[in-house]
């Protein structure tokens, strides 16, 4: 007796969550951390009443389980509790039954959040808590990493939006320009592009200084986002050049109606500093339809040569492009 | 240094004297920044400088601060993770003091550019230990004084902590445990959330 005594000491330090077994297949001792889980009822209980052997599949009875000797073996409680073990199962000298060993393997987390248990649950050589430090450890530094890709990701969005954004008027930019009108030539959204220039706006900056003009470019990119639908596009694109990509509008009455309305606008006095500015602007528009394979340079330069229509019939006024526009484009264009 | 020992400065200062403070601090030591990344790598002299400029401002002397600098580590709220993370090295105050010089590889387990200095602990009596840091990072010591003060409190422990003069790149702590149980310790489980009643 005294010997079953030590061994049973002997087990419980060595392996907390083992089994003794007898001939009879009933449980005649339990490791300390197995007497944890299941309080009530463990020794004098049948093995595989308690125990579910999963795999392999075994012959419900001692020689079944003796077939099992050595090999990796997956068990669950049989009271429903969710707990999953891994094990191994020696037989004892002199047909004197079976010994189990468990562990929770990878469901060991949960295990020990549902029942508790602490270090001394665990042999000293298990590395089950060295486990637990670890995902806590690597959870935290994750949470940490996570929230430095978050604030490089708003750093990256922050950045694009600055290096497509025109900072004086908060327009888009001919970057951003060159990026939308590519998109929407390769989806073959039909649109109008329309080149706007400002007329008179060097006499501005000339005699009532560049603050002045920079107002005044404010407020045309106020007048320009007021008379356009959310889903256009406007850029500035030189000192006092914009460009203004129409989404779906091809209509050429409502296009002209646009544009004049817009001339209109702008031409209302701006005052600045107790004095007024007056502008005007001058406009050419390509409508993508009128391509059979529209491309962005060509559309760019057709709408860049009706708005020099525009400022050859006098300024102030709207083109639309058209072939014949071409002939005598060469010798106005840029000095106007 | 690793951005998480620059960024367990600002936490402290932020914590324990307010922005106006750790503000104050970063532009005294000229760092264009308000926030270390504690994923990212600094400039070693960024840290030296902080910790400078730190201790111009608040009017302790250096080796104060880093202790208290420890003892925030594991006792504030919210530097939960540090405390916790350590508890995991042992089951009582002996232990976890048994299992200091794994401190380092524990660190590196979670973190391998972390970069501790290396620990040897000596233990002369059964509660009376020695433990020496030998590394590069200068001050180290006085972390890791406030670090265990805090932990033997955490422990409920009694202990007398002797930071000992320095050899070239070597601290020395000593460490006398004089009641293991004096208090009721801070409790600890090694699952957050239960995942489900018993």
């Amino acid at each position: 007796m005294k010997d079953l005594d030590d061994l049973d000491r002997f087990l419980d330090t060595m392996m907390p969550m083992h089994v003794l077994v007898g001939p009879t297949g009933h449980i005649s001792h339990a490791g300390p951390t197995l007497r944890k889980l299941l309080p009530d009822g463990l020794v004098g209980m049948r093995f595989l009443e308690v125990f579910d052997i999963r795999r392999p599949r075994c012959d419900p009875s001692m020689k079944g389980l003796l077939s099992l000797a050595g090999r990796p073996l997956h068990l669950q409680f049989r009271n429903g509790d969710q707990t999953s073990f891994k094990g191994v199962l020696v037989s004892q000298p002199a047909d004197q039954g079976v010994i189990v060993n468990l562990s929770f393997g990878i469901s060991v987390i949960d295990a020990v959040g549902r029942y508790g248990l602490t270090n001394a649950d665990f042999a000293p050589t298990d590395l089950t808590v060295e486990m637990l430090y670890l995902v806590e450890a690597k959870s935290a530094v994750m949470e940490e990493s996570r929230d430095l890709n978050l604030r490089l990701q708003g750093a990256k969005i922050a950045a694009e939006e600055q290096a497509f954004t025109d900072t004086l008027t908060g327009l888009k930019n001919r970057r951003a320009m060159d990026h939308v009108l590519d998109r929407v030539l390769d989806y073959r959204t039909p649109f109008a592009l329309m080149h706007l220039d400002l007329d008179y706006f060097k006499a501005v900056n000339d005699t009532m200084g560049h603050a002045a003009g920079d107002h005044v470019l404010q407020i045309v990119a106020r007048a320009l986002i007021d008379a356009t639908r959310a889903g256009d596009t406007i850029a500035r694109v030189g000192g006092d050049e914009f460009v203004l990509l129409l989404q779906g509008l091809t209509d050429r009455t409502r296009i002209e109606n646009l544009a004049q309305n817009l001339i209109a606008a702008l031409e209302k006095p701006i005052p600045f500093d107790g004095k007024d500015c007056r502008i005007s602007a001058s406009a050419g528009t390509t409508i993508s339809i009128d391509y059979d394979d529209p491309e962005a340079a060509i559309l760019m330069d057709d709408a860049d040569v009706a708005l020099y229509a525009s400022k050859r019939a006098g300024r102030a006024c709207h083109t639309f492009y058209a072939p014949m526009l071409r002939d005598t484009k060469d010798e106005t264009r840029k000095t106007a | 240094m690793h951005g998480l020992v620059n960024r367990a400065i600002q936490c402290f200062v932020l914590d324990t004297y307010g922005t106006a403070a750790w503000e104050d601090i970063t532009r005294r030591a000229d760092l264009g920044f308000t926030a270390f990344e504690a994923m990212l790598h600094y400039d070693d002299a960024l840290t030296d400088a902080v910790m400078d400029a730190a201790v111009g401002l608040l009017g302790k002397p250096g080796n104060e601060l880093l202790e208290d600098l420890g003892t925030y580590l594991v006792s504030h709220p919210t530097q939960g993770a540090v405390r916790r993370l350590l508890r995991f090295s042992g089951a009582d105050f002996i232990d976890f003091i048994h299992s200091l010089d794994d401190l380092p590889d524990r660190a590196r387990l979670a973190v391998p550019d972390l970069g501790l200095p290396r620990l040897v602990l000596r233990d002369h009596t059964p509660s009376r230990f020695s433990l020496e840091c030998h590394g590069s990072v200068s001050g180290f010591g006085q972390v890791l004084m406030g670090v265990l003060r805090a932990m033997a409190d955490d422990y409920g422990a009694l202990v007398l902590l002797e930071y000992q003069s320095t050899r070239a790149g070597v601290e020395s702590l000593l460490i006398d445990v004089v009641e293991e149980a004096f208090a009721k310790g801070r409790s600890f489980e090694l699952v957050t959330a239960p995942a489900g009643a018993p």
